[in-house]
C-alpha cells in the first residue's frame, strides 16, 4: 500500500435545507472540496459516497449528474453513523492500493427533522415494551454503566456538552453556535437518562467532501496536503452484552488500538481529536477508550479540563456532533474536514495552534467504527 | 367454518418475540435461550454458527432463570409519538451468563430508585391485540419480592 493524501476539503453548513434534494448539498461539498484542491472533477478517477437514509437511490451517480458526468466508477457507501467516514476509507484505499491517483470521498445526508433515532413502526414496535432500542436510550445506558463502574455523576456529562457548544460559537459551519451553561443542560428536558436534550445531537442535513490523491499527484500541487497516517475500520466483536447493549467500547478500542499501531503515534501524540459524540455520555466513554486519559479517570479529566480548546488535548473543537450537527453520512467526512483543516492552519479562530497529528473517530451502531490519523 | 368461529370465540395469546414461552397447563411464561454446543454461548434466536467460537456444533434451547439483576438503565422521557413515558429501559444479567433488553415495571422512573444489582424478577403482561385478535403477551421485570 502506498501513502496516501488530502489534498482537498469542503463541508456546507450543517443545517436544514428542505427545499434542496442531498445530491445538491453532496454536490455542493464535493465542488468546495475540489476547489480547495484546485482540481476539477475531471481529474477523478473514483467517487465513494457515504449516504444513509437514501442507500439504495445512487446518491453518488447524481452527484455526477450535478456536476459533471465523467463515466468513472462510483462507490455507494451506508454503514450506520461510520458511512462518510467508510466511503473515505472506500476512497483512501483506491488511492493506497495504486490501482488510482486522485479520488474523492463524499458524505452527505438529508434528515429534515427525523425525530429519533431507531424509532420504528408504531404498530408492531417493541419500544418501550422490551426496553429501548432508541439512541438517547442506548447511550444512555451506555453511560450509566460508566457511573456504575466508576462513579461518574450526571454532571461530567453535562460539562461535556458545555464544552462542544462553546467550541462551536467558533464555527461558522456549525448548526448550532450557541453557548449553554451546566445549569441550563442540567436543567433542560430529560429525553433519556441521563442524557438531556443538550447532550444530545440534533438531526439536520449537511454534506462534506475530500480528495484523496497520491504522492506523484501531490508532489505536482501547489496546496498543502495532510497525510493520511492510517484508516482503520472495526466491527463489534463479540463481548458479554453485545447481544442487548452495543459495545462501543471495545469496538473503538480494537479500532484504537491498530490505528496507533499502523501510524505509529500513540494518544499522547494527538493535538486535536474529533471523536463522536452523538450523546455527551459516548463523548466521555471514548476519552479512556481511545486511551486519551487513564481508566475509569474520563470523569477527573473532564473536571481539569483537559479537552477543552487550549487544554491539554482539544477534543471536538469544531462544536463536535452535539452542535455541530450530525446528518449521519456526513459527519464522517466533516470530522475529517475539521482535523485537516487544522493540521494546514486554517481553522480561523479556532486553530488548535501548531496542531501536527490528529484523528477523526466515528462509530456506527450495529457496529461499525473507523479511526483515520492524520500527520504534517 | 366451525373451526374458525371457534378460534375468534377465544382469543388466543401470542408472545411478542419467539424466545417467550408463554407455558403450557398452569406452567409460568420464561424465557429460551439458544446454547452453542461447543462453547456454551447463549443468543436470544438462531445463529447459523457460534459467534463467540466460530463454530458449527449446533444449539440446544435452554430455559433460563426469571430471575436476574439490573446491569444498567436509562430512563426514557421522550419517546415515539403515543408510547407512554418515562419508562425504565434496562439491561438485566440472568444467571446463565446472558443479558435481557426489558422494561423495568413497578418501580419508579428515579435513579435513586434503581440501585445497581438490584433483583428484578419476570413478569408477564397482555400489551395489544394484534390484527387477528390474538393477545400480544409480552415479558418484563420488577423489582423481586424479597423472600
Amino acid at each position: 500500500m502506498r501513502d496516501v493524501y488530502v489534498l482537498g476539503v469542503g463541508m456546507i453548513k450543517f443545517g436544514r435545507y428542505p427545499e434542496r434534494d442531498v445530491a445538491e448539498l453532496a454536490a455542493e461539498a464535493a465542488m468546495l472540496a475540489l476547489k480547495d484542491a484546485d482540481l476539477t472533477i475531471d481529474d477523478v478517477q473514483l467517487l465513494a459516497s457515504g449516504n444513509l437514509f437514501q442507500a439504495h437511490a445512487m446518491v453518488g451517480q447524481r452527484i455526477l449528474q450535478q456536476i459533471g458526468q465523467t463515466g468513472i466508477p462510483v462507490i455507494n457507501v451506508a454503514n450506520a453513523c461510520a458511512t462518510g467516514s467508510t466511503a473515505f476509507r472506500e476512497a483512501y484505499l483506491a488511492v493506497a492500493s495504486g490501482e488510482y491517483d486522485i479520488a474523492l470521498a463524499v458524505g452527505s445526508e438529508q434528515m429534515g427533522k427525523a425525530g429519533l433515532l431507531g424509532a420504528g413502526e408504531r404498530r408492531e414496535s417493541v419500544e418501550g415494551i422490551l426496553g429501548s432500542g432508541l439512541m438517547p436510550a442506548v447511550f444512555g445506558q451506555a453511560g450509566v454503566e460508566h457511573m456504575r463502574k466508576y462513579g461518574t455523576k450526571i454532571e461530567h456529562f453535562a460539562k461535556i456538552s458545555v464544552k462542544n457548544h462553546k467550541h462551536s460559537v467558533k464555527n461558522p459551519l456549525s448548526q448550532y453556535q450557541v453557548e449553554v451553561t451546566l445549569e441550563d443542560v442540567l436543567k433542560a428536558r430529560m429525553v433519556a437518562y441521563p442524557n438531556t436534550l443538550y447532550m444530545c445531537c440534533p438531526t439536520g442535513d449537511g454534506a462534506a467532501a475530500a480528495v484523496v490523491v497520491s504522492e506523484e499527484v501531490k508532489k505536482k500541487s501547489n496546496r498543502k496536503a495532510v497525510k493520511v497516517a492510517c484508516s482503520v475500520l472495526t466491527s463489534d466483536p463479540w463481548t458479554e452484552r453485545d447481544l442487548t447493549l452495543p459495545d462501543v467500547n471495545t469496538l473503538t478500542r480494537n479500532a484504537a488500538q491498530k490505528a496507533y499501531e499502523k501510524a505509529g503515534v500513540g494518544p499522547k501524540d494527538l493535538d486535536l481529536i474529533e471523536l463522536h459524540d452523538c450523546f455527551a455520555t459516548a463523548e466521555l466513554l471514548h476519552y479512556e477508550n481511545l486511551g486519551l486519559c487513564p481508566e475509569g479517570e474520563a470523569a477527573r479529566a473532564v473536571d481539569e479540563g483537559w479537552f477543552e480548546w487550549g487544554g491539554r488535548q482539544p477534543v471536538n473543537v469544531s462544536g463536535g456532533l452535539l452542535s455541530k450537527g450530525h446528518p449521519l453520512g456526513a459527519t464522517g467526512v466533516a470530522n475529517i474536514y475539521e482535523i485537516v483543516t487544522h493540521l494546514r492552519g486554517e481553522a480561523g479562530e479556532r486553530q488548535v495552534e501548531g496542531a501536527k497529528v490528529g484523528l477523526a473517530h466515528v462509530i456506527g451502531l450495529g457496529s461499525a467504527c473507523t479511526i483515520h490519523i492524520f500527520t504534517v | 367454518m366451525t373451526n374458525e368461529t371457534a378460534e375468534r370465540s377465544q382469543p388466543r395469546q401470542r408472545p411478542i418475540v419467539p424466545f417467550l414461552r408463554l407455558g403450557e397447563g398452569g406452567e409460568k411464561p420464561y424465557l429460551v435461550a439458544r446454547k452453542c454446543k461447543n462453547c456454551g454461548a447463549l443468543y436470544w434466536g438462531n445463529r447459523v454458527a457460534c459467534a463467540r467460537c466460530r463454530q458449527q456444533s449446533g444449539f440446544e434451547e435452554v430455559r433460563v432463570s426469571d430471575r436476574g439483576t439490573l446491569w444498567t438503565y436509562s430512563i426514557v422521557h421522550q419517546s415515539m409519538p403515543g408510547i407512554p413515558v418515562p419508562y425504565v429501559a434496562a439491561i438485566v444479567d440472568l444467571p446463565e451468563g446472558i443479558s435481557v433488553r426489558c422494561t423495568l415495571v413497578d418501580v419508579e422512573p428515579d435513579p435513586a430508585k434503581l440501585p445497581f444489582g438490584m433483583p428484578v424478577e419476570m413478569v408477564t403482561r397482555k400489551v395489544r391485540e394484534d390484527k387477528d385478535g390474538n393477545e400480544v403477551i409480552a415479558f418484563f421485570f420488577r423489582p423481586a419480592a424479597t423472600s
